[in-house]
Formats: structure tokens, C-alpha cells, sequence
């Protein structure tokens, strides 16, 4: 989440303000954890942060990190995985922003990235915010990314409804599935509405 | 001083090939009809648009000249800029909003308490754009402009938006800001009562030309242009209040080399103030009429007579000693006072068809 972020927002920033050749592959590829199975993703992630695939044997190399089946790698995988969902509401946010306020923080003498720091983020704050929410209670459910890449380590990378899965698996624990179910639930609900409480007040103090 | 502006550029539409030089520093108002290529120019002023061809100079200073290759990005251009929608900061206070420019901008001449004092926003300071009206939403937006430091305040129709009571509480806040600060102003507008009160220079616009420009008093009098052709066309004097008499009523106004009498003011002798008289209103004689109600006779000369055939009337421009009126008569008047450019002519007004403008 922490490194999600920061990397949606300026993602988003560049899918909404510039046009280049490889704009499509861009957004293709941004989106594409969000149409594909998620165990393919996880997979894909697998291969490629693998100690021998292709970052992920220089992560080792050269830093000793190892991603795959630790707490990390479940990280890395549902940031991948809810990427798409920050950078939409990062951008729906960015493109409704009203460019006239960058034309007056313009004439007032404001740079390039003074005015995204000053002006633009700011105003986009609203949809940033949300976005890490949702994204962020999407994470906690996350499930074929993180067992294919991440596998099910009780206490390190086992996700709630792996865990749900887990408990399902074993006779005479639907019990602790129906808890298991019910926190998740309510991580949903709170999530949600925490969003949308942020959201409002947000707006209000914007004056919208 | 002066301001000097020149703007070639092609549109898919139109062809924009316009230049002026006026006098600074004053108010300078852009005019002309919509799509005309007003805001063009205050776009490339701003260095928001990036014209082929464009140089700007204000009092000998090169703010802009594409040929010299003297191009600065809006950001280092030092242009305060008012747009027609205030465009404040929605998450700053109105604080924080006026000092935006201010911080980012280089040690000036034009100082937070006086920007404050000079648009009557001292009370508002700690309020969210959000809570203001109209009208305070303008007057911050144009002090957010004026602590930018610039070196010419660019006004895109800024009163556009209001109505006409918010238009009213505005209008003092900057015939005040015109006298005040000692800086150069574009004001683009297509509202003939702001150009009467705020207006020292005018620049008339349309389809990417320039038709004329200069001194608002010559130009509004001109009869060859489009000024003059409309229904409410009129002559504008700059006068003094010049004597109160009490007992007939009535007060002197002397500007344009002329005297006029019109009904008691309520200022003191000395007072500046702008005079409208209607086109329409402006009667033309040869010898000066006995017994008549009228207080104004103001001997001129025929200066142009231009014909307004869908009208069925003649438009005349009439020379003061320093000033110039118009008047609207009938083709067959002009044969009947054999006028002809040069000629003497007295021009009768009454006095209370005399308009004279708030200061």
C-alpha cells in the first residue's frame, strides 16, 4: 500500500495529462491485473520475482531480499493486484479537477511541480484517499495472487480469506470460518463506509 | 510611457493580425464582440498561448517578443491575471489565496495591507472561498493578482459573470484601484458601461482586426466607427466640478474645453467626474437660439460626417477645443445647416440629458 500509492498517483498523473506512443501499452498494462485470473497474476509474479526470475534473482543477489512465500511478497501481490482500482480513482479525480485553477497557480508564478503539490493533489485528494481505502479492503481479501506467489503461511501471508479457506478445508472448524466471515465482512462495511465519510467531509472542505 | 502590443496568429477560423500602442499607465479596454480575438490577446499576454508572431511592451520594457525569441512560460512572466470566473484556490483560506502569488513572486511595490485595505476584504481573510459571493470571490481573486508583483494586470471580463447589483458594488473597488496604484491594465469587456467608467484607452476589436484605438473620449466620438453606431452611442468628457449654484440648482462641469451645466451635484468642487452625452441627445444649430430652455450651447467644428443609410440618419462628429462629441441627425438637417466638414457648428444639450458618472 505504502509503495502502491505514491506510484498510482503519479501513474494516474501520467495516463491523465500526457499523450505518448506507449500511452495504450501503459494503460493496458496497468489494467491488466484487473481482467486476468488472479492465480495467472500470481504466477506472472512468481516468474518474475522468483528467486531466479528476472528481478527477483537480482532483489536476491544483490540485497538479500527474498519476495516469494514472505510477508513482502503477499504485499507486492495485493499491491499489483489493486493497483488498477487506485489508479482509476486517482485519475477520475485528476481529469474532473478544473485545469483552470493550474492556469491562475500559473500566472501567480507556480511551477510544474508546485502546482501538483500545491494545487493539483490537493484537489484530487478526495478520489486519492477513497482509492486507498477501497484498495486497501480489497487487499485484505485478497486471495489467488497471493496464494500462487505468496503461498498460505499462517501469521505471515496468510490473508483473510485464505484463512476462511483453511479453516473450510478442516472438519468441525465452520465456526471459525463464520467468525472469520464476519470480520471480513465487517472490514468491508467499515472500509466502505470510512470511505465515503472521507469523501464528504473532503468535499466539504473544498467547498463542493 | 506606453504599451505597445502586436499579435499575428491563425486560427482554423480566423485570422488574427492585430496591433496598438497606448498610453500608460490607465486602463486599457479591449473591445469588441465575442470570438473578436479579445481574449487571444490576453492569452498570449499571459503566455497561456504561444502565438506565431507576438511582441508586448510596456513602458520600454520587452515582456514578450517571439522574433527576439523572448518567450517566458506563464509561471516567470509576472502578468496578474483575472479571469471571468475567480478561479480561487478551493481548499486555501482567502489568506492563503492572496498570498499565493505574493510568496512565489520577487520582492515588489504592492503590499498585503493595501491590496486588503484598497478591495475592502479585511473581514473576509479567514473565510473559504466557498462561503463568498460573487462579488468578494472577484475582488480576492483580483488581489491575489495584484500581489503577484506584476508588471501588467491582464482582466479577462471580470464582471462578466455578476449581476448587475454585485457589477455596482464592484465598480468603486476599481475606479479606486485605477487611481491608486500606478500599473498598466488590459481589461477585455463587451459592457459599454464599464468601458464609460473605467476606461482611459480603448481598443476596438473584431474579426482579429483592430478597427481603432485610442484616447476612450476621441474614439467614442468617432463617427466612422462602430461605436458610434449604436443605439446608445455617446461622447464621453473627462471633467472637473468646477462651481455650485445653490439657488438655480445647478452645477458647472468644465472638461474638453467645454462648459456644461448640469443639475446639482452632491461633491465637492474639484471632483473628477465622467460625462456621458447621448448621441441622440445632441442637437445641431447654426446660430445660437434666443429664448430657450437650454443652459449647454458648446460652439465646435465639423470634424466627420459619416451616413447611417439603414438608420435613415447621419452620424457628426463634432471637434471641441479638446474633446470631441457625436450626434445623431437626420440627412435632411445636414442640408438644411449646409453642413460640411470644417464648419462651425454650435451643439445644444440639455442638461438633464447629460449623464454624469459615478466617481
Amino acid at each position: 500500500m505504502g509503495f502502491g500509492l505514491p506510484l498510482a498517483i503519479v501513474t494516474a498523473w501520467v495516463l491523465a495529462r500526457y499523450r505518448f506512443p506507449g500511452r495504450p501499452i501503459l494503460n493496458a498494462l496497468v489494467h491488466l491485473p484487473l481482467v486476468l485470473p488472479p492465480v495467472v497474476t500470481g504466477w506472472l509474479l512468481l516468474i518474475i520475482f522468483g528467486i531466479r526470475g528476472p528481478i527477483g534473482s537480482l532483489l536476491h543477489d544483490w540485497f538479500g531480499v527474498r519476495l516469494v512465500f514472505t510477508t513482502a511478497g503477499a504485499s507486492l501481490a495485493c499491491a499489483v493486484m489493486t493497483f488498477p482500482v487506485m489508479v482509476r480513482a486517482v485519475r477520475l479525480s485528476l481529469e474532473t479537477a478544473d485545469p483552470g485553477l493550474e492556469q491562475a497557480a500559473r500566472s501567480l508564478g507556480a511551477g510544474r511541480l508546485d502546482r501538483l503539490f500545491n494545487v493539483t493533489l490537493p484537489l484530487a485528494s478526495p478520489g486519492i484517499l477513497v482509492g486507498g481505502i477501497v484498495a486497501y479492503a480489497t487487499c485484505l481479501g485478497e486471495f489467488g495472487a497471493v496464494i500462487t506467489f505468496a503461498a498460505n503461511i499462517p501469521g505471515e501471508t496468510q490473508t483473510l480469506p485464505l484463512a476462511i479457506y483453511a479453516a473450510l478445508q478442516v472438519p468441525g472448524s465452520e465456526a471459525k470460518a463464520a467468525e472469520l466471515s464476519m470480520v471480513s465482512l465487517l472490514l468491508a462495511v467499515i472500509g466502505l463506509l470510512l470511505s465515503e465519510w472521507i469523501g464528504k467531509r473532503l468535499n466539504v472542505a473544498l467547498g463542493r | 510611457m506606453s504599451l505597445s502590443l502586436l499579435l499575428r496568429h491563425r486560427f482554423p477560423s480566423v485570422q488574427m493580425d492585430m496591433a496598438f500602442e497606448v498610453p500608460t499607465p490607465g486602463v486599457t479596454v479591449l473591445f469588441g464582440p465575442s470570438g473578436a480575438g479579445k481574449s487571444t490577446i490576453i492569452a498570449a499576454a499571459a503566455g497561456l498561448l504561444h502565438p506565431k508572431q507576438c511582441r508586448i511592451v510596456v513602458d520600454d520594457q520587452v515582456l514578450g517578443d517571439t522574433e527576439a525569441g523572448i518567450w517566458l512560460p506563464p509561471e516567470r512572466r509576472r502578468m496578474g491575471l483575472v479571469f471571468q470566473d475567480a478561479r480561487l484556490f478551493p481548499h486555501m483560506s482567502v489568506a492563503t489565496n492572496l498570498r499565493f502569488g505574493l510568496r512565489r513572486a520577487a520582492a515588489g511595490p504592492v503590499r498585503f495591507d493595501d491590496v486588503v485595505d484598497l478591495l475592502g476584504i479585511g473581514a473576509l481573510l479567514t473565510r473559504r472561498p466557498h462561503t463568498l459571493s460573487g462579488g468578494e470571490r472577484q475582488r480576492v481573486a483580483i488581489g491575489r493578482a495584484l500581489l503577484a508583483q506584476p508588471h501588467l494586470l491582464l482582466m479577462d471580463e471580470p464582471l462578466a459573470s455578476l449581476d448587475s447589483a454585485r457589477k455596482a458594488e464592484i465598480m468603486p473597488y476599481l475606479t479606486r484601484l485605477k487611481t491608486t496604484l500606478k500599473l498598466p491594465i488590459l481589461y477585455v469587456t463587451h459592457a459599454l458601461d464599464e468601458v464609460a467608467q473605467l476606461a482611459d484607452s480603448i481598443v476596438l476589436i473584431e474579426a482579429g482586426r483592430v478597427l481603432g484605438y485610442g484616447a476612450l473620449s476621441e474614439i467614442a466620438a468617432r463617427s466612422d466607427l462602430p461605436l458610434a453606431r449604436r443605439d446608445d452611442a455617446a461622447a464621453l468628457l473627462l471633467c472637473r466640478v468646477v462651481e455650485h449654484d445653490a439657488p438655480r440648482e445647478l452645477s458647472r462641469l468644465e472638461g474638453g474645453g467645454a462648459t456644461l451645466w448640469v443639475p446639482l451635484l452632491d461633491v465637492p468642487i474639484g471632483t473628477e467626474r465622467r460625462v456621458r452625452i447621448p448621441a441622440r441627445e445632441v442637437i445641431l444649430a447654426g446660430l445660437p437660439p434666443e429664448s430657450i430652455s437650454l443652459h449647454n450651447i458648446m460652439p465646435g467644428e465639423v470634424r466627420r460626417i459619416t451616413a447611417d443609410a439603414g438608420r435613415r440618419s447621419v452620424l457628426v462628429e463634432i471637434g471641441l477645443a479638446d474633446g470631441a462629441l457625436i450626434s445623431r441627425v437626420t440627412p435632411d438637417a445636414i442640408v438644411r445647416l449646409a453642413l460640411e466638414r470644417g464648419r462651425p457648428v454650435l451643439a445644444l444639450i440639455k442638461s438633464t440629458s447629460i449623464e454624469v458618472l459615478g466617481g
